[in-house]
């Protein structure tokens, strides 16, 4: 074992003789090797999140035609260290009222849920934080912390817009997990277990989105909605009701919250590599080594962040009533109808070739793609028929 | 020690810690003047008008029993997708029946009028 083909155990077995050899007992020394492992973790992505700040204001800045920071320091990328500082040292008004515990407690969860996430993200072959093997549901439960913390800081907010905004929030974040889960389930399906490493070690041959991308579509507009983030972006809604369940936080307990919510969409753009798009494979290179494993799934994190922040910036905020009829009305009946499809498919074509395997899956999902688009267009044409009269209907049908 | 679990366990330790500290340091180095009209609680710069609770809209109720049955049901289908690979046509036609049992639940609820936001 060297440290280029498996560095986490060689540096675990480093520091185990190291402090093996100071007279210390066993036990205690792997507690403390595994307490390195989380701290490291969880620092690298807390400091990977300072730089996601500065990816999104000069993506958003780009998007809106503008530069973004570009003063502090080369290219602006100080920016993110002045706002920490900004934010540490500005006054925590408590509004009065407020239910103290719940209060202070709300951001603490909110960012813990979504480090918590980083536990089962399989970054390379032998670098991972533990192989849960029901890692798909861990997903949905550690998630849902999450959801808690906004009705938890809404309600001790004593503020009647923050209880607005997240009543309308959480409604969207509850609907939206049905169709998360039902479209997790398809990889599950495909790989034969829950869990992450699994999944992954299943997409050596062909990646999940080859044999199901309506799937891969369904999961991810559901993600966007599950980090509430624009179009779905009921509890920020900036202009409609001020910032939402986060109105009464100020300094860094505002900057946990902004701060989880970036990390939050790079865990789901992370989730969304992991389970559809192949995770760190990518045509054998991965096996030049971990480091280059874990390289290549954070560009396919970016590359699925890339996405998430591009809807963002280009499409509008969707109304409540709209958000849940597309929810409840679309997006549930097409997750399960995929579901049920893949898992008939899968075992029809189970014992077939692998060519024949990936074009019916390819063919499954195309098919299914073009029903739904010609359902949605006969609604599209009644709809017309109703508002405009029968003649414009047809005229407008043989363009 | 080896316990999966357990390292779950000390994440969700240390992720409570790295916030903690953060609003730590953020309490150390702030300054502290209340005053009353700060800490009243916001509404547009005005003084605020009614309640503060405001009255909890029945349709978020009937959103979250459809939500809760959808979801007991995925949790139920977790069992038949991973193991689906070894499972025969007619299990895998009988989980399909299922969910079908339960899309025609939410038929009905759509029919009825119950997905909608009034």
């Amino acid at each position: 074992m060297n440290f280029w083909f498996d560095p986490v155990n060689f540096i675990a077995h480093w520091l185990n003789s190291l402090l093996v050899g100071w007279g210390m007992a066993e036990w205690l020394a792997a507690l403390i090797i595994q307490l390195v492992g989380v701290v490291v973790l969880i620092s690298l992505m807390m400091v990977f999140d300072v730089f996601l700040v500065w990816v999104e204001r000069k993506v958003v800045a780009r998007f809106q035609d503008r530069l973004g920071p570009n003063r502090v320091g080369p290219f602006g990328i100080f920016q993110p260290f002045a706002d920490i500082i900004k934010l540490i040292i500005k006054e925590d008004i408590t509004p009065d009222g407020a239910d103290k515990v719940v209060y202070n407690l709300a951001p603490i969860l909110s960012l813990m849920s979504v480090l918590l996430l980083w536990a089962i993200v399989p970054l390379a072959p032998v670098i991972f934080g533990v192989d849960l093997n029901v890692g798909a549901l861990y997903i949905v439960a550690a998630g849902s912390i999450g959801t808690l913390s906004i009705i938890m800081a809404a309600w001790s907010s004593n503020n009647k817009y923050a209880l607005i905004g997240a009543f309308r929030q959480v409604a969207v974040l509850i609907s939206f997990e049905i169709p998360m889960i039902a479209t997790m389930l398809i990889p599950t399906i495909l790989a034969g277990s829950m869990g992450m490493n699994e999944i992954v070690r299943g997409q050596q041959t062909v990646w999940y989105v080859v044999l199901a991308p309506l799937a891969a579509l369904t999961f991810l507009i559901a993600a966007i909605a599950e980090l509430g983030r624009s179009p779905f972006d009921l509890n920020e809604a900036e202009s409609e009701i001020v910032a939402g369940f986060h109105i009464e936080y100020t300094g860094m307990k505002f900057g946990l919250f902004y701060a989880g919510e970036l990390l939050h969409a790079f865990t789901f753009g992370g989730f969304w590599a992991v389970l559809f798009l192949g995770g760190y494979h990518f045509f054998g290179l991965e096996n030049l080594g971990p480091l280059v494993a874990v390289v290549i799934l954070f560009a396919k994190a970016m590359f699925g962040y890339w996405v998430i922040m591009w809807i963002r910036y280009t499409v509008m905020r969707m109304r409540i009533d709209h958000m849940l009829a597309f929810n409840w009305k679309f997006l549930t009946p097409v997750a399960f109808v995929v579901l049920m499809l893949t898992a008939l498919m899968n075992t029809l074509l189970r014992n077939t070739s692998s060519v024949v395997y990936i074009a019916g899956m390819l063919l499954t999902n195309v098919l299914l793609c073009w029903i739904i688009v010609e359902i949605l267009r006969g609604f599209s044409r009644a709809e017309r028929e109703r508002t405009e009269g029968v003649a414009s209907a047809t005229v407008a049908a043989h363009h | 020690m080896q316990n999966d679990w357990f390292y779950i366990g000390l994440f969700l330790v240390i992720g409570l810690l790295i916030p903690v500290s953060a609003l730590l340091a953020s309490w150390i180095v702030s300054p502290k003047k209340p005053n009353p009209i700060k800490q009243s609680t916001y509404e547009c710069g005005m003084e605020t008008v009614g309640e503060n609770w405001v009255q909890f809209k029945a349709q978020y109720y009937i959103f979250a029993l459809v939500f809760l049955v959808f979801d007991v049901e995925t949790v139920f289908l977790f069992p038949w997708a991973v193991s689906l690979g070894s499972l025969s046509l007619f299990a895998v036609i009988e989980g399909i029946v299922f969910v079908l049992i339960l899309l025609a639940g939410l038929v009905y609820a759509w029919r009825k009028g119950m997905l909608e936001w009034v």
